[in-house]
């Protein structure tokens, strides 16, 4: 019983997610959709924070390793989302 | 408060940084500070993450993060800006990669640690599953399209008997692997099985798909990258994940959905239709024999002094030959004339999402001028000289019948609305959806050929002698 109810909560979690998803992103410009890409791209880096519980975990040296890969592969990822995003907004100026 | 609850609190945090800062994007205005607030959540998220107590390990942790930091700092910083979509193609790979590692690590931690535990919950083997094909797609599609566009995989679609079979088998493959792990979560080795399979269909999926569709196949990688999170959040019963995942998938779904729109098809049309067939020669011939004028960059500069408005129309053409910088040095010298200037963009010019916008954003170009086609459809009747450089099936009239050809219905930029055309062009050659395209045989337009940047380079110099 416990385990659906959580399950019920996390997926209420996922379901208003996407709702404000949709919401939020619907009215970017398209002179913005590329840093969109690149920016929404870095938080689903996410998983970072995955891959630092599982080196974290430090048990099973295979666990570790495929987290320690994850970690990489996140932060990179994540890392450089953020900025090359940063270095294609800063492009955008509106001459007077 | 325990440290789970703190990180739980500080992730609540994070969430709203993200939709506060994923709302930013929609405005230039606000764009810098939003990808900020969004990067703030990350390191708030990251640094309550390591702050929990069953945390080890913290070397291996530094060291894997300062070579992600490393290596995502060089790309980012050295990428040049024509190789953008690339560089997001790339990223989304990592992002997928990462999200079906985590779920592989944590599947064998819960396998090992089984004799003394229950059995996985339902939603843990499910969403493990899910994270391992969706994630497998994702890499390995993103490693096709990044190849694609850097010009290591033919940008032309592959295509081969059977293809449609082939993909349904491997993904009713995939789904078997999938409900193998869910019956039987200690078996492993089912989940490299789904994760060859999904890597496998990653390949086939984004190979038989050609570089004009590739704004397409990026947003929905995109979404992809997203929805791989969320499922590791499931596999973690982690919010976080499921929300940073779940707006990026929304996000990458919305833009797919905008690029679609922008070419007429549907999703199912671009993954599995391609188009891209070889030009017929004698299609070709009844639409320019006899009616092609070629032109000079003088004769061009003399149309030029004499026009009040002239509009720009880059497509990819612009972005290969690296001509923004000419561009944007014709565009001074004539607004310095009194000449009014803009830019007409089309949404699926170039090879991603707003590919052209950051281009001429580059070089400076005030992002008031660059238009989306329905602001500038409008104006082109009120235009005295377009200037189409490197685009082709974006401003093809045929696009308005309704049927008989491959961009039937797809919206266009009325270019041929305007008093005179000048398109720069190599050669009469088809765009790629193979067609002949009529606009270069129309009586008010021009034919400059050559590479674009060549030709930008003399319309400039020519501009200033005159």
């Amino acid at each position: 019983m416990g385990e659906t109810v959580a399950f019920v909560n996390i997926l209420t979690v996922f379901v208003l997610a996407v709702v404000v998803g949709f919401e939020v992103i619907t009215k970017v410009p398209p002179i913005l959709h590329t840093p969109l890409m690149s920016g929404s791209n870095a938080i689903s880096g996410i998983t970072i924070i995955g891959a630092i519980v599982a080196v974290g975990s430090g048990q099973q040296t295979l666990t570790v390793v495929l987290g320690l890969i994850a970690l990489v592969s996140a932060t990179i990822n994540v890392v450089g989302g953020f900025l090359v995003t940063h270095r294609m907004l800063s492009k955008f100026k509106k001459k007077d | 408060m325990d440290s789970a609850t703190i990180a739980n609190l500080a992730y609540l945090v994070a969430a709203v940084l993200f939709i506060v800062g994923l709302k930013g994007l929609t405005h230039p205005k606000s764009a810098v500070r939003g990808n900020l607030l969004g990067a703030t959540g990350m390191l708030l998220a990251i640094v309550v993450t390591l702050l929990q107590q069953e945390i080890l390990g913290f070397e291996l942790i530094a060291g894997g993060v300062l070579l992600g930091s490393l290596i995502g700092a060089i790309l980012a910083f050295r990428i040049q800006m024509t190789a953008m979509p690339q560089l997001v193609g790339l990223f989304n790979g990592l992002g997928g990669a990462a999200s079906a590692l985590v779920a592989a690590a944590v599947l064998y931690q819960a396998v090992v640690a089984l004799s003394s535990r229950a059995a996985p919950s339902l939603q843990f083997s499910v969403a493990t599953a899910a994270s391992g094909l969706i994630g497998a797609v994702t890499f390995f599609g993103s490693i096709v399209a990044f190849g694609k566009l850097q010009g290591l995989v033919s940008e032309r679609p592959l295509r081969y008997p059977g293809e449609q079979v082939v993909k349904l088998l491997l993904l009713l493959a995939a789904l078997l692997c999938a409900a193998l792990i869910v019956r039987n979560p200690q078996q492993i080795s089912f989940y490299w099985y789904l994760v060859a399979a999904g890597s496998l269909l990653g390949v086939l999926l984004v190979i038989a798909i050609g570089g004009a569709d590739m704004p397409i196949v990026i947003a929905l990688l995109n979404s992809y990258s997203g929805l791989a999170a969320a499922a590791t959040g499931f596999v973690l019963s982690n919010n976080i994940l499921i929300i940073a995942g779940s707006l990026v998938g929304a996000s990458g779904i919305i833009l797919t959905r905008i690029m679609c729109k922008a070419m007429n098809r549907s999703l199912a049309n671009v993954l599995f239709g391609g188009v891209g067939a070889p030009v017929e020669d004698d299609q070709q011939d009844d639409v320019y024999a006899g009616k092609v004028t070629a032109t000079s960059a003088e004769e061009v500069v003399m149309i030029l002094k004499s026009a009040r408005r002239v509009v720009f129309v880059p497509g990819y053409g612009m972005a290969v030959a690296r001509a923004q910088t000419p561009v944007r040095l014709l565009s001074e010298l004539m607004e310095q004339d009194g000449i009014e200037v803009e830019f007409g963009i089309h949404p699926v010019a170039g090879r991603m999402p707003g590919h052209m916008n950051v281009l001429l954003a580059e070089e400076n170009i005030s992002y008031d001028k660059l238009r989306e086609i329905d602001q500038i459809n409008p104006a082109f009747a009120q235009t005295d000289v377009t200037i189409v450089l490197g685009a082709n099936d974006v401003v093809n009239p045929v696009a308005r019948e309704t049927s008989g050809n491959p961009i039937a219905g797809m919206p266009i930029l009325d270019v041929d609305k305007s008093r005179s055309v000048v398109v720069i062009k190599r050669s009469l050659g088809a765009g790629f959806a193979g067609i002949a395209n009529p606009l270069f045989a129309a009586d008010n337009t021009l034919m400059l050929f050559g590479d674009g940047k060549k030709m930008m380079d003399e319309l400039v110099a020519a501009y200033k002698e005159a």
